[in-house]
């Protein structure tokens, strides 16, 4: 036996190559071929609409259905996307651009045409647009030449302001303090932009050493200041009277959904939010919606949970991301 | 007696000339195939962690640092293996084969973090099994005059695969879309098929009969740091590596002083790569010519001057194309050279574990290296730290040049 492998070396060679060619080659061709695509349909996005990016078939095509009745069978738009999010008639839209794989931002008006595309350093991560429709923000993980730095990565948050056309490419560009002091620590990382009412206030997260820091930040002045530490990826309600970030429960265990009311600072932990790594979104004044990973360890999952936390989170859409409440 | 033989009185003239042994060119494609699976893993992690599972980065990364460390020691292990039952060629398949395996087990994790850093562990375990053994393998087929020439074009054709990888992620997220199974599987056909590459077209001689030599044995292994030319190339590769601050962290740099726009940066390691491909065989080559240590110790030189252009403000692109031209010469003025310089010194018999060796200490010196690194740029700002880093990198070029830097040695 052995003898004979070693005599037809090379044949069995040639055979093996073009079996795993013809095997791996069969099965790219059997995926593309696979189920044809549904056609978008017309229509234009409109209040009153749930937006999220579908992860089911691979081709992180945008759907929409009703914001009352998610459960409704659901319609396909023209976008693909990474991430979504999208407000008056502003849509910012992350996706894939080229070879690379490299990424980019692009923002889209009320009808659906590019108005701008801004080249992405990183996988994208977290995208917003303020509730005017005037301030758009993203975040994209920056990665090494190897799988990753060893414990390391970085982010880079861009915000454009579509009145001024004013692009800041980091929030790093920015003043900031903490505690006081300026913070110009080398390591020092933002993400998960959310802007107020007024299109100038925004909070933010910083990270520096191990340490994070929910920061408050003045779009005009350039400036951030750290107003409480621990809370990552800000969300302002619509009333802009609660802010919704995700927090650790333990010191490196696994992030909560907590709701923070910014008149009264009392803090409330949502139940059964644990494992959240997402920046959630108000689909009202009263609920909440963001992506996160099942219990099955399957692909990413649309939860909902009451901002009280008067229950624990439920299944609003399976295999989606990016939930977009158009209110 | 292989090197007497091969070195005949005239050698001096030819050094670097003849044809290089089938073998490497064979060796040369299982790493490509290779590497085109690996990068594409790299190159979907990101997405795939972040995008599609959702899953926390910051505490995947510790996982990964952590694995990075432990599976390093693993070159040690294969090295040895590979020596002790004399059969590198079986060594090398068993970790070819392991990672080729992880390639298909990351769909079976699904979103279990502990999952995925144990099937990227496993990856890294192949990888550290078998990287002695084959460069054991290029290092025994090739006559010492020409290994410079061989291990260049092993890591230039390693090279290439390095930058297809992530072309085909690419391919297959635009055409198929970012479901994960294509990118696997695919990967893992890239895998196959370099383990059959390797399995059916790199001859390996037969093992020579056992006569009297004493069998290996870690004591033996040992012993190899004994040997003076060895331990001082251990060493300097050793204290050059310590302070060698990771590639992530110089493009980071680079993007932020010359002032280029942040979208380039992910296109920064691609200039590397491209550079070290087109440097690798001619350096290589160069290496037969005038000696390795010489030229080993110009690639450090040359990052000696990456570091430099990392310190000023401005320059923008001119500046960053420069510094990413360096960059590229260091690798390939030091990757192969090295084990071209360290094979002949190694006796056959021990020769994946005398690569192991000072592979292993290169490997940890650099894996310290970027944790004093991290905790150096906690404390000062980044034009202190690099002045740090440059100050440090002439003691240790100095050091090196007084370790190994004599006549003869090379």
């Amino acid at each position: 036996m052995r003898k004979w492998l070693q005599a037809h070396r090379v044949a069995l060679g040639v055979v093996s190559i073009v079996l795993v060619v013809l095997a791996g080659g069969g099965y790219v061709v059997g995926t593309a071929l696979g189920g044809p695509e549904e056609p978008a349909s017309a229509g234009p996005i409109a209040r009153g609409d749930l937006l999220y990016v579908d992860l089911a078939g691979g081709r992180d095509r945008v759907r929409k259905t009703r914001l009352d009745r998610p459960d409704a069978p659901s319609a396909a738009t023209e976008l693909r996307c990474q991430r979504v999010y999208s407000a008056s008639g502003t849509t910012v839209c992350l996706r894939l651009a080229g070879p690379g794989p490299n990424y980019e931002a692009a923002v889209l008006d009320s009808g659906n045409q590019v108005i701008r595309t801004i080249g992405l350093p990183g996988v994208p991560n977290r995208a917003r647009v303020s509730e005017s429709g005037n301030v758009v923000s993203w975040t994209t993980f920056v990665t090494g030449d190897s799988y990753l730095t060893p414990g390391g990565f970085s982010t880079r948050t861009g915000i454009l302001d579509l009145r001024t056309g004013a692009l800041v490419e980091s929030l790093e560009e920015f003043t900031t303090t903490v505690n006081g002091e300026p913070m110009v620590a080398v390591d020092r990382n933002f993400w998960g932009v959310t802007v107020a009412a007024d299109d100038r206030t925004f909070y933010a997260t910083l990270a520096s050493q191990n340490r994070t820091w929910l920061v408050k930040g003045d779009l005009t002045a350039r400036t951030m200041r750290g107003v409480r530490q621990g809370a990552e990826c800000p969300s302002l309600s619509p009333d802009g009277g609660r802010i919704a970030y995700k927090k650790r429960t333990g010191r490196l265990g696994p992030w909560a959904l907590a709701v923070l009311d910014l008149r009264t600072h009392e803090e409330r932990v949502l139940r059964d939010t644990a494992g959240i790594d997402d920046q959630a979104v108000w689909l009202n004044a009263d609920n909440l919606a963001y992506g996160g990973t099942p219990d099955s360890g399957k692909k990413s999952t649309i939860f909902t949970v009451p901002a009280d936390g008067s229950a624990p989170q439920a299944v609003l859409i399976e295999e989606a991301a990016s939930p977009v409440p158009l209110r | 007696m292989y090197l007497t033989r091969s070195r005949p009185d005239t050698a001096q003239q030819h050094r670097g000339r003849g044809k290089l042994p089938g073998a490497v060119f064979a060796l040369g494609t299982v790493s490509l195939l290779t590497d085109i699976s690996a990068e594409m893993i790299t190159a979907f992690m990101p997405v795939y962690l972040i995008y599609t599972l959702q899953l926390s980065y910051v505490q995947f990364g510790f996982l990964d640092g952590l694995y990075n460390g432990a599976t390093a020691m693993l070159r040690l292990v294969g090295g040895y293996v590979a020596d002790r039952w004399r059969r590198p060629k079986l060594v090398a398949l068993t970790g070819y084969g392991t990672s080729a395996v992880a390639k298909l087990a990351f769909p079976m994790v699904g979103a279990s973090g502990f999952g995925i850093g144990a099937v990227l562990a496993t990856d890294r375990a192949g990888k550290g099994l078998r990287t002695a053994p084959r460069d054991a393998l290029i290092s025994l087929a090739t006559p010492p005059d020409r290994l410079g020439r061989a291990f260049g074009v092993h890591r230039s054709m390693d090279t290439v695969g390095a930058l297809l990888g992530p072309l085909v992620t690419f391919w297959i997220l635009h055409e198929l879309g970012s479901r994960s199974s294509p990118v696997f599987v695919v990967s893992f056909c890239f895998a196959a098929l370099g383990l059959i590459v390797l399995a059916a077209f790199v001859r390996e001689r037969a093992p020579e009969p056992r006569r009297t030599e004493a069998p290996v044995s870690p004591r033996a292994c040992l012993a190899l740091l004994a040997d003076r030319r060895i331990r001082r190339i251990t060493l300097a590769a050793g204290a050059l590596g310590l302070v060698t601050v990771s590639d992530a962290f110089v493009y980071l740099v680079l993007q932020r002083t010359t002032g280029v726009p942040f979208e380039v940066l992910p296109l920064l390691p691609l200039g590397t790569a491209l550079v070290f491909l087109l440097a690798a065989t001619p350096l290589g080559l160069l290496s037969d010519r005038i000696g390795r240590w010489p030229v080993f110790f110009a690639g450090h030189v040359a990052l000696l001057g990456v570091y430099l252009m990392l310190l000023p403000d401005g320059g923008g692109y001119p500046v960053l194309v420069a510094a990413l031209v360096l960059h590229g010469l260091f690798y390939a003025a030091t990757d192969g050279v090295l084990m071209a310089y360290a094979g002949p010194l190694v006796p056959r018999r021990l020769r994946a574990s005398g690569l192991a060796v000072v592979q292993t200490g290169q490997a940890l010196a650099r894996l310290l290296s970027s944790v004093l690194f991290g905790v150096l740029l906690a404390a000062v700002s980044v034009g202190s730290a690099v002045l740090v880093v440059l100050t440090a990198f002439v003691l240790a070029l100095t050091g090196a040049a007084v370790l190994v830097g004599r006549k003869g040695d090379s």
